[in-house]
This record gives C-alpha cells, sequence and structure tokens, in this order.
C-alpha cells in the first residue's frame, strides 16, 4: 500500500464484509504531540478472542478462497516502521476497532494520500452502510455523516457520481494540512 | 474547517434533486463492479473507480450504477471489474487502469461493443 488512505479503505472493506453497518473513520493529527491516530470503529460481526490475535498473521484468513490475509499485516508493519503500534479491539456480535499509532514526523510515516477517495469509494460501494469521516487537526475538526446526506437528500443521492465527487472534494480540502 | 458549510449542502441538494429527476425518468441500463479486495486496493482499483464517476459524471451518464465487491480470486489480474449490462451476460475485465476503465465505458457500456482485449471471459460474478 502506497499511503495511508488505501490502509484505511482495505480495513473499512473489512468492516463491510463483516456485514457492519455503521462505520467510523477517525484521523486525530496532534503537532505539539507529533502523533496521528487513525481509527476505524464498525459494528459489525466481530473476532472472537483466536481470530483477533491471528489477524495479524499474513498466512490467515477467515476467507475460505484464500490462504492469506493481508490487510491488517500491512497496516501494522506501516505502523511499527515509524514508532508507532497497532490496536485491535474487538467481540463477537459488538463490532471491531483498529487503531492505529503513529510518529507524525516519522520521516517514514506514510503520506495520507488521497482520503476523499477512499471515503468516496466505500460509499458508491456501499450507500445503505452509514459512514462517518472524522479529521481533527490539533483543536480544528472536520465531520462528514453520510446519515446527514441521506436525511437531506435521499439515500439515492450516494450513487450520483456528482454527489461522491463533491464528497471527496470536502474531504480533500479539510484534511489538506495532513500532507497527501 | 468543520462541518459541510449551507452552501455546500444547498449545493449538493440542488444536484441530487436534479440527477434523481432525471434517474427516476429512465430505466438503469447496468451495472458496474469494481473489485475492491486487498489486492485490487494496491493494484489500484481505486484509481480506477475514481475514473470512472468522473467519466460517468463529465459524459452526463444517468442510468449506469457504479458499485464494488471483494476480491474474485484472481488477485494476479487486479485492478478487475465487471460490466452487467440489462438482458446481457457480465463481462470481467482484468488488469485495469484509469484509460481502459474509460474505454470500456465508452465502448462497451455506451457503444455496445465488449472490448475483447481487456476481458478475461463473460460469466457470473463470484463475490469473495
Amino acid at each position: 500500500m502506497e499511503d495511508l488512505s488505501l490502509h484505511i479503505l482495505d480495513i473499512a472493506e473489512n468492516a463491510i464484509a463483516a456485514g457492519a453497518q455503521n462505520i467510523t473513520i477517525s484521523l486525530e493529527e496532534n503537532e505539539a504531540n507529533n502523533s496521528l491516530i487513525l481509527q476505524l470503529r464498525d459494528d459489525g460481526k466481530g473476532m472472537d478472542e483466536y481470530t483477533r490475535r491471528k489477524s495479524l498473521d499474513p498466512f490467515f484468513t477467515t476467507k475460505q478462497e484464500k490462504k492469506i490475509g493481508l490487510g491488517l499485516p500491512l497496516l501494522a508493519q506501516a505502523c511499527r516502521e515509524v514508532e508507532g503500534s497497532l490496536e485491535i479491539d474487538s467481540e463477537p456480535g459488538k463490532g471491531t476497532t483498529v487503531t492505529a499509532r503513529m510518529k507524525l514526523n516519522h520521516i517514514d510515516r506514510k503520506p495520507l494520500g488521497d482520503i476523499g477517495s477512499t471515503v468516496m469509494t466505500l460509499i458508491s460501494g456501499n450507500p445503505k452502510i452509514n459512514i462517518k469521516f472524522r479529521y481533527k487537526h490539533n483543536e480544528q475538526n472536520f465531520e462528514l455523516d453520510t446519515r446527514d446526506i441521506k436525511s437531506q437528500f435521499g439515500e439515492e443521492a450516494l450513487s450520483l457520481p456528482e454527489v461522491l465527487i463533491s464528497i471527496r472534494d470536502n474531504i480533500n480540502k479539510a484534511t489538506v494540512n495532513l500532507p497527501h | 474547517m468543520g462541518k459541510l458549510t449551507i452552501q455546500e449542502l444547498e449545493k449538493l441538494r440542488e444536484k441530487a434533486r436534479e440527477q434523481l429527476k432525471l434517474r427516476t425518468t429512465g430505466e438503469t441500463r447496468g451495472k458496474i463492479i469494481v473489485h475492491m479486495g486487498t489486492c485490487g486496493i494496491s493494484a489500484g482499483a481505486r484509481d480506477v473507480l475514481s475514473a470512472l464517476l468522473e467519466a460517468i459524471e463529465k459524459k452526463g451518464i444517468k442510468d449506469i450504477i457504479v458499485t464494488t465487491s471483494g476480491c474474485a480470486g484472481m488477485c494476479s489480474r487486479e485492478p478487475m471489474a465487471t460490466v452487467e449490462l440489462a438482458g446481457q451476460p457480465p463481462v470481467k475485465y482484468v488488469d485495469l487502469d484509469k484509460d481502459k476503465i474509460v474505454r470500456i465505458l465508452e465502448e462497451h457500456v455506451i457503444g455496445g461493443k465488449i472490448v475483447k482485449e481487456y476481458a478475461l471471459g463473460i460469466g457470473s460474478e463470484r463475490v469473495g
């Protein structure tokens, strides 16, 4: 994966495969603490303790047709490379929260990338799922919740390319502080 | 920064209303599914989907649904997409990039002619 936004897309696709109806993606950038915290929270089917522990093993997957599962191990590696950490909290029937912590100014930290396209892709493929995107830069906040858009314009609006492109551009404009 | 501004929401609302009006008057021509597994994402599937949405917006196409699916089990041929047009068997395309998906949109989806050089085969979708 070239950048963090691709990791985020990949982990969120796991949440969708786990039957999540609500996904929250949070990015918290704090220059004073030199920290970048990326968190994905879902209300999918969750994992038991054995699966949770094995989820960082690249040769473990819950999928029948494959023998490898690279999504979480790749993100864990991206964290390790920048003196960070990856935590996975999960409970069957309740959902999963993945938290990646990184040193913000570490020379090997991957750039954020096109986070707007990541959110656009998730919404485009899954308009029924509620997706919330939060970005915090020091004390400033940005938040986009597809529930707000659905309640204003109806669910069908989230299938329209014009609306999806507007969402992408808004997010990329808001996250401009974090190098893309 | 903050939540979307009122003006931005108003713009979105206008666009959505306009598009929905057009959409509800016609039937859907078909569906394009971009495969979005770990393999697809690493190989550039998100860029393929972005290019597709931008081309659909630019051309003003109102009757095509764009969606995503998981890994189709052929990771080495990603990015992949499946075109399902009404009344026709699905066509799976492999080794895609931004330009190829736009060509598929123009020649297959709009023009009705399968782009054989990018096609893997014709058959049902397998969801991973």
